[in-house]
């Protein structure tokens, strides 16, 4: 599979609001190929859902400015006139929403609303199209649906509800399936029957899906492939396995460290992240992440990290200061389940001492002499080059 | 269940139905909504009870009722040894200092016109307590203090705060009159990712220091094991199963806990891909509950017997109580829930503390309790 079927590149989308100028996405690039499934994490106001609603050209509002490509079978949809992309949205590029109630019509039958859907796009009359609204409530797996389609939303439960919108999304057999937190409003019972049915739908009809959550369990049981997303941009992407078992950036550590599992032992402390999300209008300098970063050093504060592979690890990127022989040993000491301060005491604050780092973790001497250097050469491959462009263009940005 | 000298309430047959009306000028009841149908539970002192279950099976009403913010249909809730539905409004308001109560939403829960330091200082105001300013004062910037908020704060308001730390708001507020009982109703579920373990972190520290006896509520699976000693786990108004922590989730006896905990999405694409025990359909209405035993019409166990007689809350020999006809077995736990027989250590303790498995003293008491490979006796199943 060479051609990605959606190739997302250095997209930018900035609000211009009283307060300022949020910068909801900025500068983030992805692909997805046919029949895979990405996921994108992220807190509330990482911009994951704000990248998702323009790739289906529904920020364009009159304030916000968007920049960068966002191609689909070669065509650029950024720049894409309205008439056009109407075409494709709700046809090959199709979206479930978080909350199934809001996002119905209360006052139309489901049937009417799935119709709707089909009509738009399809030269069929009116019976054709009902009987494919039948078709496709049966597709999803909701019994009875011959009297279900003549039945307005309020009849339906969450689930169900949920299970019309993934129906809806479906009516023209989409090539690129966007859902964005698709499961966060039902139960846990309800949820595994939804993920359940994305996955066999995947399979039996060959889509992309772009599942966005803030729930790592969602996109470790779906995903292919994961971004993680912090502040508008993405401080993290490989396969799905790789960021469960080599995680590089600190903020993912921090996602993975501060949810209780059902498989770790029950009285494991849980590590928070400190701090909030920082605001979209005045970011931190240097590293977005750094006020919260617990293995901060100063000149982290000053330089702008960018998205670099991360040796050894195929197709895993990362933007983190940190070295990667740093960022593997103190994972693997939150993995033995060492508190933050004591790795950072050991691996970040005392480069000075590196012989002692080296001793005590043997077979990663290289990289504990990486820690020796001075901390320009401690941060390496990936940020020379950063730090003449990117550090100067955050700060810009920033001050305008 | 007798009444224990640890018990700081004994919950007995509570009931909660919401009637549902017709008619515009003489209404008329047509029915009724049985938000909880009779449940029976003791809280220890000092103990974290956890109540589970999907949306809709009365949990919260439940909680509700336990600090007397509902009036109950029928049942007994006795704090402290007073039956708190039979006392007088001056006895009520005394024993209200006892029991505080954490909202879900921090957002729709404080009063956006007052400042943090008077949100804080209401249940003195409330109680006619530490009437002098400076003394009042003093005691806020205290507790702001210990929930973690900078106490120079004293005079913003919330809408300067982020959503975890008004939920801290929320905290210093139940714990100023240094309760007995705090009940959490979804504390952490409308705050992010990274701010959960800050508030749980709080809560379980709290706990310690103050002696507080926490009664929590969450829908997440995995928050509550993280929390509490024991589960009550409900459906549609009934408690399905109720065991110490370890043993709800390492051998859960109810096919409903079962069905729960296999529908948690695990974070670890290293434990591949799982067999899934999905539940089909939606809970059914809590107006019109299904009769007998109220699993029956998704339970994948269900018999005859099971849509005719009502199980009853009872020990299956695990030490878990449990009301079903047919509880899981070890084997099925093995089959369907190998995450739950992941757990170290639980899947032997299950066995081993089984009442009538002789057998079961036989089993290593490995730590790796690795799905397949411990060898568990086929007697270890408590008999019906």
């Amino acid at each position: 599979m060479s051609e990605p079927l959606l190739e997302v590149k250095d997209l930018r989308v900035r609000f211009h609001t009283e307060d300022g100028v949020v910068h909801a996405v900025d500068g983030i690039s992805y692909s997805i190929e046919k029949g895979k499934t990405l996921g994108i994490v992220g807190e509330s106001g990482s911009g994951k859902s704000v990248s998702s609603l323009t790739t289906l050209g529904l920020t364009r509002r009159f304030r916000a400015s968007i920049d960068g490509q966002i191609l689909f079978g070669g065509r650029d949809l950024v720049s894409m006139p309205e008439d056009q992309l109407r075409k494709i949205r709700g046809n090959d590029i199709a979206m479930i929403f978080q909350d199934p109630l809001s996002s119905l019509h209360p006052f139309y039958k489901v049937g009417k609303q799935l119709m709707e859907a089909v009509l738009i796009h399809r030269p069929v009359g009116r019976a054709a199209a009902h009987a494919r609204a039948v078709e496709l409530l049966e597709l999803v797996g909701i019994p009875d649906p011959k009297t279900r389609v003549n039945q307005f939303p309020h009849e339906f439960s969450g689930g169900m509800r949920q299970r019309v919108m993934i129906a809806m999304a479906l009516a023209n057999e989409p090539k690129l399936l966007i859902a964005d937190e698709p499961t966060t409003a039902l139960d846990v019972t309800v949820q595994a029957q939804i993920l359940a049915l994305l996955q066999d739908l995947q399979q039996r009809l060959g889509m992309a899906i772009i599942i966005i959550t803030h729930d790592l369990g969602v996109v470790a049981e779906i995903s292919d492939d994961i971004a993680v997303m912090y502040a508008g941009r993405i401080v993290e992407r490989a396969d799905t396995e790789s960021i469960f078992t080599r995680p590089q950036h600190p903020y993912t550590w921090g996602l993975l460290k501060s949810i209780p599992l059902l498989t770790s032992p029950r009285d494991e402390e849980l590590v928070p992240i400190a701090g909030r999300p920082p605001s979209l209008i005045n970011r931190p300098s240097g590293c977005f992440f750094h006020p919260r970063c617990p293995y901060v050093r100063e000149e982290h504060k000053r330089v702008d990290p960018r998205l670099a592979p991360v040796p050894d690890s195929p197709g895993h990127s990362v933007a983190c200061l940190l070295s990667p022989g740093v960022r593997t040993q103190i994972w693997q000491g939150l993995e033995a389940g060492r508190q933050p301060e004591e790795l950072r005491h050991e691996y970040v604050e005392a480069p000075a001492v590196p012989a002692g780092a080296g001793v005590a973790a043997p077979g990663v001497a290289a990289s504990g002499a990486g820690v020796a250097s001075s901390g320009a050469a401690v941060t390496g491959v990936a940020t020379t080059e950063v730090t003449t462009t990117d550090g100067a263009d955050a700060g810009q940005e920033d001050e305008s | 269940m007798s009444v224990t000298g640890g018990a700081l309430i004994e919950v007995r047959d509570l009931k909660k139905h919401f009637p549902i009306k017709q008619g515009i000028v003489i209404q008329r009841q047509i029915g009724a909504v049985k938000a909880v149908d009779g449940v029976s539970f003791d809280v220890h002192r000092g103990e974290t009870l956890g109540l589970v279950g999907e949306t809709g099976c009365g949990k919260s009403t439940t909680a509700r009722l336990l600090v007397h913010l509902l009036v109950p249909t029928a049942g007994q809730v006795i704090f402290d040894g007073h039956d708190i539905n039979t006392l007088g409004r001056d006895a009520l308001k005394s024993l209200r200092r006892e029991m505080q109560m954490i909202f879900q939403d921090p957002y729709s829960s404080l009063n956006p016109r007052k400042t943090v330091g008077s949100i804080i200082a209401e249940p003195f105001a409330v109680h006619g307590l530490l009437k002098g300013e400076g003394e009042r004062k003093k005691r806020v910037q205290e507790l702001m203090d210990r929930v973690g908020l900078n106490p120079e704060h004293y005079n913003r308001y919330p809408h300067e705060f982020s959503g975890g730390q008004r939920q801290r708001i929320g905290v210093a507020r139940a714990i100023a009159l240094e309760p007995k009982l705090l009940v959490a109703d979804e504390p952490v579920s409308a705050l992010d990712v990274s701010i959960q373990a800050q508030v749980l972190n709080l809560l379980r520290e709290l706990q310690r220091d103050l002696g507080l006896t926490l009664i929590f509520i969450a829908h997440d699976l995995s928050v509550v094991r993280h929390m509490c000693d024991r589960v009550a786990v409900m459906y549609l108004g009934k408690i399905a199963e109720l065991a110490p922590s370890d043993q709800l989730y390492g051998f859960p006896r109810h096919p409903y806990t079962g069905a729960l905990l296999s529908a948690v999405p695990v974070p670890d694409p290293r434990g591949g891909k799982r067999e899934r025990q999905l539940l089909t359909g939606d809970v059914p209405s809590p107006a019109n509950p299904p009769r007998a035993c109220r699993f029956h019409t998704r339970c994948p166990k269900a018999q005859q017997v099971c849509s005719e007689v009502e199980p009853v809350l009872e020990d299956k020999g695990t030490g878990s109580l449990a009301a079903c006809h047919f509880p899981l077995t070890i084997e099925e736990v093995r089959l369907r829930l190998p995450n739950a027989l992941a757990v170290p250590d639980q899947a032997s303790s299950a066995a081993a503390s089984s009442d009538n498995g002789g057998a079961a003293a036989g089993v290593p008491a490995s730590t790796s309790g690795v799905p397949g490979s411990s060898p568990l006796p086929d007697s270890s199943s408590s008999s019906t």
